[in-house]
């Protein structure tokens, strides 16, 4: 085998943009819960206050202080941070998405090949992350089909979707695109669907550094930060 | 190389934990600071100007009767403390006058009756508070645009200053609000006496509130006692232009 093979595994874009995601989503999830806290009910429908039936309920005082931003309750402040790191998210996402398409990072890397998609080998990929064996040689050069689904679902499902759902809450932008309205079955809908799909964010986010830390964290966050990755010695190819 | 890990492990665990904390304290250094408050704060103007591009006068949504909430919630004030206001109220707003003043050429002082005499609009709209829930109701009212056409605005008049009755704690100076002149002349911006068909009951505003429908519910100052027509709001209360504006939140609630 010898010496390690050393790849160049994420682009210069890819991991500026990464990072200022990275702090951008860590702070409009925590100042969400903020906002969130004002009023820890969740409804159905155009409508829904307190004296309304409410769909869920989240603990009597919402998410405990140390989860949200600033962390004491102030739903002013909470709304100046989520507002401006929304801003600086959509801006940041809509640069990785113009450079991903033009390099063809989403074409080549993102997007899964046919044989990838095949239920056999999918099945076979969840059973080898559930027995923690990870991609080793050649196959560790580039996404397994697992992570291509999991990006894939947060940057063109979930994103869009907390999005469109954010801008839905907001009552000016209502009266432009009250088409929103009827997409999402009301306001407190949207809410709720906003919410819903912070939540999976969180939990992409979570698994996403539990996997980190299982495949090598020095490795793994090295190549987001110089690009330098080694590849885990395995498979000849 | 099993110490070796857990000495790796340990020091990623402290590490995250480490920065982790940093970055939190970090963020509630930065809450409190002045500067960095500003700029957080910038990003209302990108809000306002993006939205008033993009939403321009079109119409909030509105509902019909089968839509409205069974109860409508009331928040902030429920009832005025002044002895000024539970006068007024014992009378039934008989001796309560709107008064019009500031940059106008016609100053104005209109009763109820007068106000109920001018041509007026109904809408069944959603009332979205701050703090996240929402509630439709039935509003009968003058158009805002109507009074103020009357009362002949100067040409230096950037904003229209509302002055409410209430006050949310002792000695706070009284709530008021203001909006820029495109809500003002909006034409669902209304001077609202009814609720649901029926006087407007005291914990929603009586006698008389402000609905500006494309924005959130602190906008929608409540027990209205004058309006008046300036160039500028510093000067007046904190100088942030409303209530809660004063207290952090943003001047432009259309988010």
């Amino acid at each position: 085998m010898g010496t390690p093979e050393i790849i160049r595994r994420h682009s210069l874009a890819t991991r500026c943009l990464h990072w200022i995601n990275a702090l951008c989503v860590f702070l409009v999830l925590m100042s969400g819960l903020q906002i969130f806290n004002a009023d820890p009910l969740l409804y159905w429908g155009q409508f829904g206050a307190s004296p309304d039936h409410a769909l869920l309920a989240i603990g009597a005082h919402g998410f405990p202080h140390w989860a949200t931003l600033p962390a004491w309750q102030d739903l002013s402040t909470g709304r100046r941070w989520h507002f401006f790191f929304a801003w600086l998210l959509v801006f940041n996402s809509a640069l990785y998405l113009l450079i991903s398409m033009i390099s063809g990072h989403v074409r080549h890397d993102l997007l899964p090949q046919r044989t990838e998609i095949a239920p056999a080998h999918i099945a076979h990929d969840i059973w080898n992350h559930l027995r923690l064996r990870f991609p080793k040689g050649a196959d560790a050069k580039h996404y397994n089909v697992l992570q291509k689904l999991s990006y894939l679902g947060v940057i063109f499902v979930l994103a869009p979707i907390i999005l469109a759902t954010g801008l839905t809450m907001s009552p000016g932008f209502d009266a432009a695109c009250p088409w929103l309205l009827t997409l999402f079955g009301g306001r407190q809908s949207a809410r709720t669907i906003h919410f819903a799909a912070a939540m999976l964010v969180a939990l992409f986010i979570l698994v996403h550094l539990i996997m980190v830390v299982l495949a090598g964290p020095w490795n793994e966050v090295r190549s987001m930060i110089t690009g330098r990755y080694v590849v885990p010695p395995g498979k000849q190819s | 190389m099993t110490r070796q890990m857990w000495t790796r492990r340990q020091m990623l665990q402290r590490g995250s934990a480490a920065f982790g904390g940093l970055l939190l304290g970090g963020c509630g250094r930065l809450s409190q600071s002045p500067s960095f408050h500003r700029i957080l704060s910038s990003a209302e103007q990108l809000t306002y100007r993006a939205q008033r591009l993009i939403v321009g006068q079109s119409l909030a949504r509105e509902f019909t009767t089968a839509d409205l909430s069974p109860v409508f919630r009331s928040n902030g004030t429920a009832r005025p403390r002044g002895a000024l206001y539970n006068q007024l109220l014992t009378d039934n707003f008989e001796g309560w006058r709107l008064t019009v003043g500031g940059l106008v050429n016609r100053p104005l002082a209109l009763s109820l009756a007068e106000l109920r005499a001018l041509p007026a609009r109904t809408q069944i709209t959603r009332h979205d508070c701050v703090e996240g829930w929402s509630a439709i109701g039935q509003w009968t009212g003058v158009p805002l645009g109507s009074v103020l056409a009357q009362a002949q605005l100067a040409p230096e008049v950037r904003f229209i200053v509302l002055f409410c009755a209430d006050e949310l704690e002792r000695g706070d100076g009284g709530y008021y609000e203001s909006i820029d002149l495109m809500d003002a002349f909006h034409p669902q911006t209304l001077l609202a006496y009814e609720l649901n068909g029926r006087p407007l009951p005291v914990a929603n505003g009586a006698p008389l509130r402000l609905r500006v429908e494309r924005q959130l519910g602190y906008k929608q100052a409540k027990y209205l006692m004058r309006i008046e027509a300036v160039a500028r709001l510093d000067g007046i209360g904190g100088g942030k232009g409303g209530y809660w504006e004063d207290r952090g939140y943003e001047w432009y609630a259309g988010i």
